[in-house]
């Protein structure tokens, strides 16, 4: 239009190198996940089949339910904090001096702070039912904010984490999830506010629901 | 076909777009997800003889200016990143990869509307009806875009491209 005959040249060389470097992706196997259209296509079939979906994930049997065969995820779909967090519990998980920035004996102080952080009411769930114990935890920088990490372990020393975060408030994937980083082993969801993935070296899938199970129980009483 | 096939039929082109625009491949996809999500129940509202690419489009912008909103917290580093010290360059390759650095570092507003006309191939007309702007907004946008990748791109060391026409 209003562009010299260089400048279009130059629109056209820019656009070349676009398509050098975007085109690439018309070509890739398009994930399943973008292919699930919703069969009825009605918004109002939606938005029943989301409050179905509620239902569903906000109760114990809908719980068991997807606990007993958790979707293992491609690694391209699964979400970054997910790896964060993998990373997290191999860094930490190993300390034998600094495991925690506080310790369990300030158990108090340390969900106070951290939930002052997070901008959300936190809780560190008990899981000594399970053989586990509050180490302690600390904060983190996330991809979108800072994240609380609580540390358990039984008393030989086996150790998982706990990494809670912040989510968009429109964010509705609730799935339970399981998901390998390297040899950690982590068990995520989605829940309103928080996103939560709890992380384990040596816990098989097995091991690792059931104290995934105790923990979402302890914080959706 | 029918417009449940035209929908699926343009899922790569859809893709390719999100991922220039949102960069990293999960939060390219999840934004096309949202999308698809989005015209699956409003597509009672999509008036059939019209251009079911262009109104994909227009879903797809507001879905991102949603998340952007959400997200909020990247959008004030857009405008005034800091140049950072470039090692030397050797190859063409690297020049591609910096102009895909130099897009993520425009204005969102600016780079959407740089992609639909230089990677979507669409008109300042049907760009301008996809982003729900006056045209002549989508002209000045385009032309601040280009400013700044030129200014980006020049700060390359010699051999590493002042111009873009090297790239093959």
């Amino acid at each position: 239009m209003n562009n010299t005959p260089q400048d279009d040249a130059e629109l056209k060389a820019l656009s070349q190198a676009l398509h050098q470097l975007y085109d690439p992706v018309l070509v890739e196997p398009v994930p399943a996940r973008l292919h699930s259209r919703p069969r009825r296509g009605r918004a109002a079939a939606i938005a029943a089949g989301w409050v179905m979906l509620g239902l569903c994930v906000g109760t114990f049997a809908g719980w068991q339910l997807r606990a007993s065969r958790p979707a293992v995820v491609a690694q391209a779909e699964v979400p970054p904090f997910v790896k964060r967090a993998a990373i997290a519990h191999a860094t930490y998980s190993p300390e034998v001096r600094h495991p925690v920035e506080v310790g369990a004996d300030q158990e108090q102080h340390l969900v106070a702070w951290l939930s002052k952080r997070l901008g959300a009411p936190l809780r560190a769930p008990k899981l000594e039912a399970l053989g586990y114990s509050l180490v302690g935890g600390r904060l983190l920088p996330g991809d979108n904010g800072p994240v609380a990490h609580f540390m358990y372990q039984t008393d030989k020393g086996r150790r998982i984490t706990l990494y809670v975060r912040t989510e968009a408030t429109e964010n509705r994937e609730t799935a339970f999830r399981y998901a390998s980083e390297g040899n950690v082993n982590v068990f995520y969801w989605i829940d309103r506010r928080l996103g939560y993935a709890l992380s384990s070296a040596d816990l098989g899938r097995e091991d690792l629901i059931k104290v995934a199970n105790a923990v979402y129980q302890q914080l959706n009483p | 076909m029918n417009d449940a096939e035209s929908i699926v039929e343009l899922i790569p082109r859809l893709r390719r777009y999100a991922r220039a625009l949102a960069g990293e491949r999960t939060a390219a996809d999840d934004l096309v997800q949202d999308t698809l999500e989005r015209a699956w129940s409003k597509l009672h509202l999509y008036r059939r003889g019209t251009d079911l690419r262009a109104w994909l489009f227009t879903v797809m912008h507001n879905v991102y200016v949603n998340q952007r909103r959400a997200a909020r917290s990247t959008t004030p580093l857009d405008d005034e990143m800091p140049e950072l010290a470039q090692p030397a360059r050797e190859s063409d390759t690297l020049v591609l990869r910096d102009l895909d650095a130099a897009i993520r570092r425009l204005p969102s507003d600016q780079r959407e509307v740089l992609l639909l006309v230089a990677l979507e191939d669409m008109s300042y007309a049907e760009a301008a009806d996809a982003l729900e702007i006056p045209i002549g907004t989508v002209m000045s946008r385009l032309a601040r875009a280009r400013e700044k990748l030129r200014a980006m791109l020049a700060g390359l060391p010699p051999g590493g491209g002042t111009q873009l026409k090297i790239v093959k």
